[in-house]
């Protein structure tokens, strides 16, 4: 079969005459999402991570013996918390208001060290009592996936440092909106990952 | 080789492991060779210097963000890697040519050298050879073909750029310094572990790969995003270029595999660093999840090379047979198809392990699916060139050597997929002729014939075509000559990575094998004489009209090399063909009533700082040097928080510099068409 | 000119052919068990159905470059063709049925060939359990109560079934002439039956780089009537050394191109202990 192309339309020159406008921040957007993609791929790799060595305990505690739910619920709640005081700066942002946005960032920062704090906190409780990273394998995968989020939210929390000061020199841009947007993305992405690892590492370890 | 440094004492605070002995000067091979390379930097640096191109080289290069020149350098990378690598070839394949034993010892390479030269050589070639070459071209075609100003986020394109440069840097730093891995190019555990592996070595590779690797991941979201978002007007997704389509697959495995790769290295660092237990023998580590994720990533890397090679063969061909592609939709499903499988086989790279019989036949049948479509593809290029009119030109050169190397390869890649045969075939040199098979045969000769087809759009000059035929005719005499020999060793029963062996039929067939080495080494040589011939004779093989080949897509229609800004006007699509639709119409080198300001990215220093210190924080990690790490890792993000506050990251060209440029550019097509005797193709042009 | 392109092309055949033809070199294509047996024809029965779909690709990638070069004008000319269902439906088609046909053939000896499965046979299968050290193999006989290095001996026609593990990193156990490899790996229990036909000493290795040592880690397997068999436990029975802590303690320093060895006794729970050495049952507390 033979392709034979119609005419083109009339006026038609090959190229586009009037000025194109592309939209930037829509690429950043995207491609942000793109980056989230392949950040939930690491995780999912994390997780199988874990799925094949979380019973090797291999002598070292385990984990039945040292999980507190209602600590790591504290713990939960607190990040949950965080993601609603940041959708609540998103409102302001979008109000244009930039009073709002301060607040409520520092809201979600305080919830976020919050968080990060309890966390080191379980980490140091664990290593005490014989459940460290390098104390066996299934401690090593508990490790290194609450680790990685933990990392993750902690540069969620020093971007959102940089952020305030990109806000407090230049106020709400459009490039300061997208980078919040961006932000908001990744915030709301941990808070995700956070609910799998509380079901998968958490309560599936003390059922 | 200072590989005996078994002793394992507390890191000195200042030093961290890194001593004197670390210089392996006893060694005269690598003592010869540091000389030569520091000889050979100190006249290079020096001949900058005293020319005063410095700052040429900063502002016009290093900072540059614009992808022609962030793919040239990639390729150039690539080449120096090639120099490298090939080096390890020879080494290799003279030491097996000759090491032909009754005791331990044999050659002249002890296994503390030799080890480190293969796997170096893996890595070199696919880390830094391969994967730059085709980053390169991508970075060079896919935004003209898609007729794109630049890709989505050039600052991050400069920072992969260079993130994979300070990789390449780190594993040539290995060769003066310390000692790079011996481990195989994949480290399996636990041989790569601490206890196995006390030294520096590994770290280099866990490094190196790692800090390259994101380098990678980062491309990937950029080309993604760069594809699906700035088309020019009117081009659908079944309206792109078939090399854009598997460019596009190709980025959308490095988006899914390469967090695969990052995770798993990180792992291993951890195991190493801190005495974790992923992938030890013991405390409960698991030595086969490390297999399997390094093949999780591993396989679907391996498309990742030779899809936009088969994209390549599919320009070419269309191009050179003077034809439309044949079944354009049945070569984008295919593509999509073997995107989407690669990534339930990585199992049948060690069906040896002891897996079920159920679950070596699924992975065993999943990889024979991906010949279908691969087989379909093959089918396509031959009834492209069917009823054509089939011009004998270097880039088809190296395609139809492909055509016929890569059935070969992909005959044999079948017999492997079959687990029962497997168990015989695997780990043989009947292995490593296959992949050799289809990595050169396949996805080397794609980016041979790429980079010859595309050379003159980004410099403004063909290649020598004698020469380029030449090195096609050498490479390929002497792949076959180096790689049919050893699919006769797997069969004898020689399995890879040996030192020393005791059957002397194999040594037969190991010199013919280092006879086929030493013709595609001529290959080599003519390539780089080709560079250097067609650079001095520039004057005499320039493109003045921007298309040398009468090409068919997009980035021809523009100038060789084309202006900055790609486009004064976007494209308006409606064919794939879509310049060779302009030429059939006599639409083609029409000048546009006017011009507009052209929003452009501007050049940035962070990517190379970045990067820069990137490099501190890798050495010192190789070396314990904790406090060195610390300071890298804050000047890396340091630097890049500054960078976030630059204001001004962009600026318009005005009217008055397009038109210039863009007349002067029709100017030359006017000039060449004078030229032109009446039997070549009429450029028409109307001023 | 001409004569010497003669020359040299029938110095060249010779060559070839003697290189093609030295016969019993092309170990897995000179199978001394069943196993093997089976994988040799099925690496042939493979490649002839390959050929199927290769050999006119290959005559194709000459012919239509040639048949349709821009020199011929002769030949057809059709710049816009680009479509046909019918070629379509054949180039899709023919690779999907070979591919059933191999897949079906890759299915069924999946499992015929499976490592793990036992080999009928009216002797009763023998065990042998094989440890991969740095870098040496050793055999264990539990039956026995023997364990040699380097060297084990299997009676002709009996199935085999080999217990393999690693006390150091991954090694793959592998005998070409009897067929299938299977990877050694510390606190793992691999298995793999193999069964002899005929009489001979067959080359072993390691075939799994391991590090430094590795090229010397190879070792004999000997097939051996009954009776011969019978003489070879004796032979290692008589020997004078044992494997007790100490001599273990020696195998397990690395060390290059080591000879066989034989001890007379050891423990026939030793390779239990050694996988469990791995598995962190004695790691902990």
């Amino acid at each position: 079969m033979s392709t034979e192309l119609a005419a083109p339309p009339a006026g038609y020159t090959g190229y586009i005459e009037e000025d194109h406008h592309h939209d930037y921040g829509g690429d950043v957007v995207f491609g942000f999402w793109i980056y989230i993609l392949s950040d939930c791929i690491l995780f999912a790799t994390l997780f199988a991570v874990f799925a094949v060595l979380g019973g090797n305990f291999a002598g070292a505690p385990e984990a039945v013996e040292l999980f507190e739910l209602d600590y790591v619920l504290a713990e939960t709640a607190l990040l949950l918390l965080s993601s609603f005081t940041f959708g609540m700066a998103m409102l302001e942002a979008n109000k244009k208001n930039m009073k709002g946005v301060f607040t409520w960032l520092g809201a979600t920062f305080a919830l976020g060290a919050g968080f990060l704090v309890m966390e080191v906190n379980e980490f140091i409780h664990f290593t005490h009592e014989g459940a460290a990273a390098w104390s066996s394998g299934a401690w090593s995968a508990f490790y290194g996936l609450i680790g990685t989020h933990g990392l993750h939210v902690f540069a969620g929390m020093i971007w959102m440092i940089v952020l305030w000061v990109h806000l407090w020199r230049d106020g709400l841009t459009e490039g300061n909106h997208v980078r919040l947007m961006c932000l908001s993305l990744f915030w709301h992405f941990l808070d995700i990952i956070w609910i799998c690892v509380f079901s998968v590492v958490y309560l599936m370890g003390v059922l | 080789m200072a590989s005996n440094h078994t002793v394992v004492t507390e890191p000195h605070f200042l030093f961290g492991k890194l001593t004197f002995d670390s210089i392996p000067y006893h060694d005269p091979i690598l003592v010869t060779t540091f000389s030569v390379v520091v000889i050979g930097s100190i006249g290079l640096l020096g001949a900058i210097t005293y020319f005063g191109k410095w700052k040429y080289l900063w502002d016009n290069w290093f900072t540059s963000v614009d992808h022609k020149k962030i793919g040239i350098m990639y390729i150039l990378t690539a080449l120096i890697m090639l120099i490298r690598g090939f080096s390890d070839a020879l080494l290799m394949r003279s030491q097996q040519a000759i090491a032909l034993a009754n005791e331990s010892g044999a050659g002249y390479l002890p296994p503390e050298h030799y080890d480190q030269i293969f796997t170096a050589h893996g890595v070199i070639m696919i880390f830094f050879v391969a994967m730059p070459l085709i980053v390169g071209l991508m970075n060079i075609v896919v935004p003209l073909q898609i007729g794109a100003r630049d890709v989505a986020f050039p600052f991050l394109n400069s920072l992969s750029f260079w993130l994979f440069v300070v990789g390449a840097l780190m594993l040539n730093i290995s060769l003066f310094l310390g000692e790079f891995a011996a481990t195989g190019w994949l480290a399996y555990p636990p041989l790569s572990g601490i206890d196995y592996s006390p030294w520096v070595g590994v770290d280099y590779w866990l490094w190196s790969l790692q800090i390259s690797g994101i380098g990678t991941l980062l491309t990937g979201v950029n080309f993604v995003v760069t594809i699906l978002r700035m088309r020019a007007p009117g081009m659908s997704l079944m309206k792109m270029p078939v090399f854009t389509w598997t460019s596009l697959c190709a980025n959308v495995l490095i988006v899914a595999a390469f967090p695969i790769l990052t995770v798993t290295i990180t792992l291993l660092t951890l195991d190493r660093y801190m005495g974790t237990h992923f992938f030890t023998g013991d405390m409960g580590g698991n030595q086969m999840m490390y297999v399997n994720l390094i093949w999780a990533w591993g396989h679907p890397e391996v498309y990742i090379l030779i899809l936009p090679a088969f994209g390549v063969f599919s320009e070419v061909t269309a191009t050179f047979s003077r034809k439309r592609l044949f079944g354009y939709s049945s070569l984008v499903w295919a593509t999509a198809a073997i995107m989407l499988l690669s990534f339930v086989v990585w199992l049948h790279h060690f069906f040896t392990m002891g897996a079920g019989a159920s679950v070596n036949a699924f992975f065993g049948i999943a990889t024979m699916i991906i010949s279908i479509p691969t087989g379909v593809k093959l089918f396509n290029w031959l009834f492209t060139m069917y009823k054509g009119r089939v011009e004998y030109t270097s880039p088809m050169w190296w395609t139809v050597a492909f055509f016929i190397t890569f059935t070969i390869g992909g005959m044999t890649g079948v017999m492997l997929a079959i687990p029962a045969a497997n168990y015989v075939l695997h780990n043989s040199l009947f292995l490593v002729a296959h992949f050799h098979n289809v990595i050169i045969g396949g996805a080397l000769f794609g980016y041979f014939a790429g980079i010859t087809y595309w050379f003159p759009k980004a410099t403004g000059f063909t290649l020598n075509e004698t020469l380029g035929k030449w090195a096609c005719g050498l490479w390929t005499v002497g792949f076959f000559l180096a790689f049919m020999p050893l699919y006769v060793l797997g069969f004898m029963g020689m399995t890879r990575r040996l030192n020393y062996y005791e059957n002397p039929v194999w040594n037969m067939w190991l010199l013919v094998a280092g006879a086929g080495a030493l013709i595609i080494l001529c290959g080599i040589l003519v390539q780089f004489y080709q560079i250097f011939a067609s650079i001095r004779d520039q004057r005499h093989n320039r493109d003045m009209t921007g298309d040398p080949w009468n090409g068919r897509t997009l980035e021809w229609s523009i100038s060789s090399p084309p202006p900055f800004y790609n486009f004064a006007l976007l494209p308006a699509v409606r064919d794939r063909d879509h310049f060779h639709d302009m030429k059939n119409l006599g639409l083609a080198y029409k000048k546009p009533k006017q011009y507009h300001r052209i929003h452009m990215p501007k050049n940035t220093w962070a990517g190379v700082v970045i990067s820069g210190f990137s490099l501190v924080m890798g050495m010192a990690m190789v070396w314990h040097i904790w406090w060195l790490a610390i300071l890298g890792t804050l000047g890396m993000i340091g630097s890049f928080i500054v960078y976030t506050f630059e204001k001004q990251k962009d600026y318009y060209v005005e009217i008055d510099e397009v038109e210039a440029i863009e007349n002067a550019h029709y100017e030359r097509v006017a000039h060449a068409n004078d030229k032109r005797d009446d039997n070549a193709a009429p450029v028409t042009i109307s001023i | 000119m001409k004569k010497s392109v003669v020359k040299t092309s029938a110095l060249l055949l010779v060559l070839a052919s003697t290189l093609l033809l030295s016969g019993c070199n092309y170990v897995l294509f000179d199978p001394k068990g069943p196993i093997a047996e089976e994988q040799k024809s099925l690496i042939i029965t493979s490649i002839w159905v390959m050929c199927i779909v290769v050999v006119p690709v290959i005559i194709m990638s000459i012919w239509f470059p040639i048949q349709y070069r821009s020199g011929n004008k002769k030949s057809e000319y059709r710049p816009t063709w680009e479509h046909s269902n019918l070629i379509e439906a054949v180039v899709w088609s023919i690779p999907i049925m070979i591919i059933l046909a191999l897949g079906t053939i890759t299915f069924l000896t999946s499992y015929s060939l499976d490592p793990r499965k036992p080999i009928e046979s009216k002797e009763p299968t023998m065990v042998v359990q094989v440890v991969a050290m740095d870098w040496k193999w050793l055999f264990i006989y539990p039956e026995y109560e023997i364990a040699t290095v380097n060297e084990f001996a299997m009676p002709v026609d009996v199935p085999v079934e080999f217990l393999v593990t690693s006390d150091t990193v991954m090694n793959s156990f592998f005998v070409p002439h009897l067929g299938t490899q299977i990877y050694a790996m510390s606190g793992m229990e691999n298995r793999v039956h193999l069964m002899a036909s005929e009489e001979g000493a067959y080359k072993g290795f390691s075939a799994n780089y391991s590090g430094f040592g590795f090229s010397g880690m190879k070792f004999s397997a000997l097939a051996k009537t009954k009776d011969g068999f019978e003489d070879w436990v004796n032979e290692v029975k008589n020997s004078p050394e044992v494997l007790d802590d100490e001599n273990l303690a020696k195998l397990r320093k690395k060390s290059r191109d080591v000879p066989p060895a034989y001890f007379s006794y050891v423990n026939p729970l030793l390779f239990s202990t050694i996988i469990e050495n791995y598995t962190g049952a004695l790691n902990g507390e």
